[in-house]
């Protein structure tokens, strides 16, 4: 998980240490976190990169390998193919989720009644397991029995998970479907978060509703913009149970990201090797984007963040 | 487009009636609110199937428009579904579910508190290092993970699924809860420093009842996660006895494939849990999620 402008605002905040107090006698409250995280986060990031250089079944002996399963997962057109797949995958959920958690957000801003009970209803799919999604929807998405039939409409009712297109688009509106109630919740908090003085400014200078949405909603929401983006995209990476269960990465391998892939090589064919490359490979991509938004803040804008959060 | 200030800003200078009437104007917001009425359908009717489908025969599934109500509602179903060790499963996902949030929560509120109130290279880094957990997709490291739950032989054990789920679960609940302790102000630690209190003692009596609602949404949020999680389960576990309730639901499917009403009751069976403890709490969580991330 990732939030990476709270996290600038920690670091920033935390460079001036609290005055007074004993402060130097707490730090060992901080060590049984610390201990649980580096046994099993730190020590398994390494431990994923060494491995990546190695051979394993998952069972037998752990053997060297060299530079043979980099060499070899670099190049291998699959690998390649489930790569350009994540990166689609995130490409077109946060054009897909962005806009449509943005409108929703400030919609359920507002405080009248009926938005209020919209948005219990809204909310509900955060409650679901994937595993719960994907079971529903391939029901719904049955050509016989499902959406389609019921509706009478033959457009509806063709084989959505049988068709390596359909399959794929199926997936990104699923996806939407699961996590726009999330992204919905973040603009809310940050439409909240606005000052109404600015809105009120506007209006006396004569701007509609549309020049303020543009003008004043969106700048000030920057950088929930981002902290959304990051917990989009880096949230990509870890797609799995969802499409493990709804398509198996099939049909064709139209589906297989690479969190998937990873699983795939190492639990089911049983080389842990190769997957640990391609497991390094979503850290890295993680670390990138996540730089790369943060970087897209800008560093001099700490004062006016605080008020756009 | 859309604007938040059409929400309840007061217009005060007019006379009622007019006001009342500019207020309804200014509350029109077309697209926001077509949005949302097309998003409610898109929520709604999976959903509606799924509990409808869930209330049909094999025969009613078969034979009827799949998006009219049963003609003749069964439970048959559900009992089929609980009577397929649903109970076990159900605590067994309790069981992750409470062992990996209380543990996740106190050693988060200790670490936030220390990195709040101390200071010192050490903390720093800490800091940093959790901070970092946050850009990394922690379930990349699932194969070590699994290498490492072999190794303490606690392959195929609940505590196998436990351990790695407070991991992942620490850098976020670190940074909210210490957002929430930052915001605490500073006389009072200061004042409680004066009556000599330890710090120890301030993190209990003052620090801790002040940010309630903060432990509260992180409780929440890392409770959805283990409760919902399906990759630790599936690679950490193996024994039928140990199934969680998102792997029991993936299983049934597999055996029941040929009866979807049978699969979709046990989609609302493992859903339910955590329905009744939304429409309970519903206000504490969604306030709790919204502060917590827009902070």
């Amino acid at each position: 998980m990732t939030a990476t402008i709270p996290a600038r605002r920690a670091l920033r905040e935390n460079a001036a240490p609290v005055a007074g107090g004993s402060t130097g006698r707490i730090a060992w409250l901080a060590l049984p976190a610390l201990v649980f995280f580096v046994a099993f986060a730190v020590v398994p990031l390494v431990g994923v990169l060494l491995l990546s250089f190695t051979n394993w079944d998952g069972i037998g002996a752990i053997t060297p390998a060299g530079f043979a399963n980099w060499a070899s997962v670099l190049v291998d057109p699959d690998m390649l193919h489930a790569l350009g797949l994540t990166l689609l995958v995130m490409v077109l959920s946060w054009l897909v989720q962005t806009p449509m958690s943005l409108l929703l957000g400030v919609f359920t801003a507002g405080t009248q009644k009926y938005r209020t009970v919209l948005a219990v209803l809204y909310f509900l799919p955060l409650l679901l397991s994937s595993a719960a999604i994907a079971v529903a929807y391939k029901a719904l998405l049955d050509p016989n029995f499902g959406l389609g039939a019921g509706l009478g409409l033959p457009f509806l009712s063709q084989d959505w998970l049988g068709n390596p297109q359909l399959a794929f688009g199926v997936v990104i509106f699923v996806i939407a479907w699961q996590f726009i109630p999330f992204h919905t919740l973040i603009y809310q908090g940050g439409v909240r978060q606005i000052p109404r003085s600015i809105y009120e400014a506007a209006e006396i200078d004569g701007a509609g509703r549309v020049k303020q949405f543009f003008l004043i909603t969106i700048p000030q929401l920057k950088y929930t913009i981002i902290t959304s983006s990051t917990l989009m995209t880096v949230g990509a990476l870890t797609y799995f149970d969802l499409i493990f269960v709804l398509t198996g990465g099939g049909p064709a391998n139209a589906t297989r990201i690479l969190p998937l892939d990873m699983y795939l090589l190492g639990f089911r064919a049983n080389l842990m090797g190769p997957a640990s490359v391609i497991a390094v490979i979503l850290v890295v991509i993680g670390l990138a984007l996540a730089l790369f938004l943060q970087r897209l803040g800008g560093k001099d804008n700490s004062a006016s963040q605080l008020e756009g959060m | 487009m859309t604007s938040t200030v059409d929400a309840d800003a007061p217009v005060t200078t007019q006379p009622q009636a007019s006001a009342r009437s500019q207020r309804r104007f200014r509350r029109l917001n077309i697209p926001g609110g077509l949005a949302g009425w097309i998003w409610l359908a898109i929520i709604i009717i999976p959903i509606y199937y799924v509990v409808i489908t869930s209330l049909k025969t094999q025969a009613g599934y078969f034979g009827q428009n799949p998006l009219l109500p049963p003609l003749s509602p069964t439970l048959e179903n559900y009992v089929m579904v609980l009577e397929a060790d649903f109970a076990r499963y159900f605590l067994n996902s309790a069981i992750i579910t409470i062992g990996a949030v209380v543990p996740t929560l106190a050693v988060s509120f200790m670490a936030a508190f220390a990195i709040v109130r101390g200071n010192g290279k050490f903390l720093k880094g800490v800091n940093a290092l959790f901070l970092m957990g946050l850009a990394i997709p922690l379930q990349a490291t699932i194969i070590p993970v699994y290498l490492i739950i072999i190794r303490l032989s606690l392959y195929d054990s609940l505590l196998a699924i436990i351990l790695p789920s407070i991991a992942f679960a620490i850098p976020l609940s670190v940074l909210i809860l210490s957002n929430f302790i930052r915001d605490v102000p500073k006389e009072l630690f200061e004042s409680m420093r004066l009556d000599g209190c330890s710090e120890w003692q301030t993190l209990w009596r003052l620090a801790l009842p002040l940010t309630k609602p903060a432990i509260v949404t992180v409780a929440i949020y890392n409770g959805l996660g283990v409760w919902n999680g399906f990759l630790l389960p599936l690679v950490l576990t193996q024994s039928p006895d140990l199934r969680v309730l998102p792997l029991a639901l993936w299983n049934f499917q597999g055996e029941f494939s040929v009866n979807i009403p049978a699969v979709l009751a046990c989609v609302v069976l493992t859903t339910l849990p955590i329905l009744v403890l939304y429409i309970i709490g519903r206000r504490q969580l969604l306030a709790g999620l919204t502060a917590g991330f827009s902070k």
